[in-house]
């Protein structure tokens, strides 16, 4: 922990909801990034959170930009930047509903461009800052607004989809695990190319949990095998600290999904399809890992 | 240097002359040779741009943004579907006040699929605060490319400019051309409010009601400034280059007792109708509307007006009749012609003058 800066770039006036983990995990990513850096922001909480204008709680520049248009925005800046020979790092910080839902074309464009910035989804599961509707991130069997009898579908696999690019780098991390992100971050900026970083996001007020438990969901998820943190660097996959631990001997799904009032009315039969998916992800990941694959 | 060249190659010869930093690409028919000849120059060297190549128009003008907002030249050429797509986008260029150029090939929409000329394409984004030109040969179409960059990064403008050329009609069609080297004409881009990593500032927050409308009246106040920027711009380019332009290009309007109205390339049809109307005995001028936005003061006054759409607002009208029925008081024979690139010869416009009756609308080639 001594490594992280002391220097912040979030301060403490933010619009954020109470316990909000992303805006936790902004203020890690920005500590990594330093201050020659550009956020660029769709529309997503990080628009509202950020402040009123003329106000603003970050301390670094921000770009808001239209909901499907982050990755290419960041496309033209870095591009301008690189141009002018300049090494400014371009950060998009999008939702989940901006990156997999209507954000994805431009995401996938970037990623085929080989445009060199950092590309971080973080996951909240749900259209969260216009209060909570499903997106393709929701997971099987949770309530949101416009699914008020739990999502009848799976979530989609981003980073399956992000991976057939091949980008240099890659990795999933959690809001629960800090300095796991911001290593991540660190790794992410210092390579050129295309860098993208998946965060697992718990939303207090969304998924319906007591405000002081972010930092537990988080760890629930990763134990549970919920969500594995790995980060693949050229392709090359490795498993990170926590997620080895817990894949090894994964908590019951229960664990997690039963503190969340989105899960409440879950059927036993998706309780068996997520557990299934649990079990198929821990599988595929290690074998992976291992060199199996 | 005098050369023969289409629409589009004019238009890419302009870029390759203005030197932008950053030009963000997708191909879309009748303005692909536009990106493709950039493509060109810039894997020659002759010009130095980065070339950014989109999947998406959204994504071009979001490239082109994402580019602008960092203090460089940006450039993108569309069309029709191409434009539409990346509406949201040409608002959110606006609204955050980068001089972005893009050429526009009018092309009709579908469906059914239609690749030929009309203007509701660009008329249809005639509110989001873009500058807009409408070019009638392939000379004007570099010049007003050349001079757009200019405008738009004037200190009292600071839009983006359209520069908007009809779809085969103009975009493939071959004339002269003279390039120019235009020297300190454009000079060096300066954006106030590029980002500045040590002036760390928030672009396009949420902005509450007691604010946002001051910026939209700033972008109105930099809208009626962009007149007189265009004014001084095009006058310095005639003396520099010797060749002059207005705000609208007027044909034998002096004495003319009827003035017929149109944009494009159908604007320089008309002249050739004047001169046959002319021989008749009719007092006959017409008037070529290039800047559509900011909309130009019109002489029109005491005068007949038959105007030629070629676009159209469903359930209300020619969208060109209309600006000019909103601002003068003046009798107007609304003719729509020319959609989806049908063919209307100078024969037929000195036949709409003839047979005009003032403060009806005729679609050509539907109505008797």
């Amino acid at each position: 922990m001594a490594d992280i800066p002391k220097e912040e770039f979030i301060f403490k006036t933010t619009s954020a909801c109470a316990g909000c983990s992303s805006s936790l995990c902004l203020r890690h990513i920005l500590k990594a990034a330093g201050p020659d850096s550009v956020l660029v922001v769709p529309a997503c909480c990080t628009s509202v959170i950020q402040g009123i204008y003329p106000n603003t709680a970050f301390n670094i520049p921000v770009y808001n930009v239209a909901f499907a248009a982050a990755a290419a925005v960041a496309s033209g800046m870095s591009t301008a930047f690189r141009a002018a020979g300049r090494k400014t790092n371009v950060i998009c910080y999008a939702g989940d509903g901006g990156t997999v839902d209507i954000g994805i074309q431009a995401l996938s464009g970037a990623l085929e461009r080989g445009t060199d910035f950092l590309y971080i989804c973080y996951d909240n599961e749900a259209y969260s800052n216009t209060g909570m509707q499903r997106s393709g991130g929701t997971p099987l069997g949770a309530v949101t607004t416009t699914t008020p009898g739990g999502k009848s579908e799976g979530k989609k696999d981003l980073d399956l989809i992000v991976e057939a690019h091949n980008p240099p780098y890659m990795a999933t991390a959690c809001s629960a695990y800090p300095l796991d992100l911001y290593k991540k971050v660190k790794k992410a900026l210092s390579i050129e190319g295309p860098k993208f970083i998946h965060i697992l996001a718990p939303c207090p007020p969304g998924w319906r949990f007591p405000a002081d438990k972010t930092v537990e969901m988080g760890k629930l998820a990763v134990r549970t095998g919920m969500w594995i943190l790995y980060e693949r660097e050229h392709g090359e996959l490795t498993i990170s600290g926590a997620s080895k631990n817990a894949m090894r001997k994964p908590l019951p799904i229960e664990e997690y999904i039963g503190k969340q009032g989105r899960f409440k009315n879950i059927d036993q039969r998706s309780i068996a399809i997520l557990e299934q998916q649990v079990a198929h992800n821990i599988a595929r990941i290690t074998r992976e890992a291992e060199g199996i694959c | 240097m005098l050369t023969i060249a289409t629409g589009n190659k004019a238009v890419a010869d302009a870029v390759k002359d203005a030197r932008p930093e950053v030009v963000a690409a997708y191909p879309i028919t009748p303005q692909t040779e536009i990106v493709e000849q950039i493509a060109n120059y810039v894997a020659s060297g002759e010009l130095g741009s980065r070339y950014i190549p989109v999947e998406s128009e959204h994504s071009a003008m979001a490239a082109c943004i994402g580019a602008s907002a960092t203090g460089v030249r940006a450039f993108t050429a569309t069309s029709s579907h191409g434009l539409v797509y990346m509406c949201e986008m040409l608002h959110w260029a606006v609204g955050a006040r980068l001089p972005i150029v893009m050429a526009n090939a009018n092309r009709a929409l579908g469906p059914g699929w239609n690749i030929w000329a009309e203007h509701t394409d660009s008329l249809s984004m005639r509110d989001t605060g873009w500058l807009q030109v409408y070019v009638g040969s392939v000379q004007e179409a570099y010049d007003a490319t050349l001079m757009a960059f200019r405008i738009a990064e004037h200190t009292n403008v600071l839009l983006p400019v359209m520069v908007n050329l009809d779809g085969f009609a103009l975009t493939h069609i071959t004339q002269p051309l003279e390039t120019v080297d235009p020297g300190d004409f454009i000079p060096p881009m300066e954006l106030p409010h590029a980002i500045d990593i040590t002036n760390p500032v928030g672009y396009g927050t949420l902005t509450p009601p007691g604010e946002y409308y001051k910026f939209r009246w700033d972008i109105e106040r930099s809208m009626r400034s962009a007149a007189g920027v265009i004014e001084e711009t095009q006058a310095e380019f005639g003396k520099r280059f010797g060749r002059r332009y207005g705000a609208t290009e007027e044909y034998r309007c002096e004495d003319a007792e009827v003035i017929v109205v149109a944009m494009g390339t159908l604007g320089k049809e008309m002249e050739i109708a004047v001169d046959t109307l002319r021989s008749e005995g009719m007092k006959v001028g017409s008037m070529r509307i290039r800047w559509f936005r900011p909309f130009p003061d019109l002489d029109l006054e005491g005068r007949e007006v038959v105007v030629i759409d070629r676009d159209y607002s469903f359930g209300f009208g020619g969208i060109v009749a209309h600006a000019i029925s909103s601002k003068y008081d003046v009798s107007i024979y609304s003719v729509i012609a020319g959609l989806g690139g049908q063919e209307v010869t100078y024969d037929d416009i000195a036949g709409f003058v003839r047979d005009r009756r003032p403060g009806e609308e005729f679609w050509f080639g539907v109505d008797a």
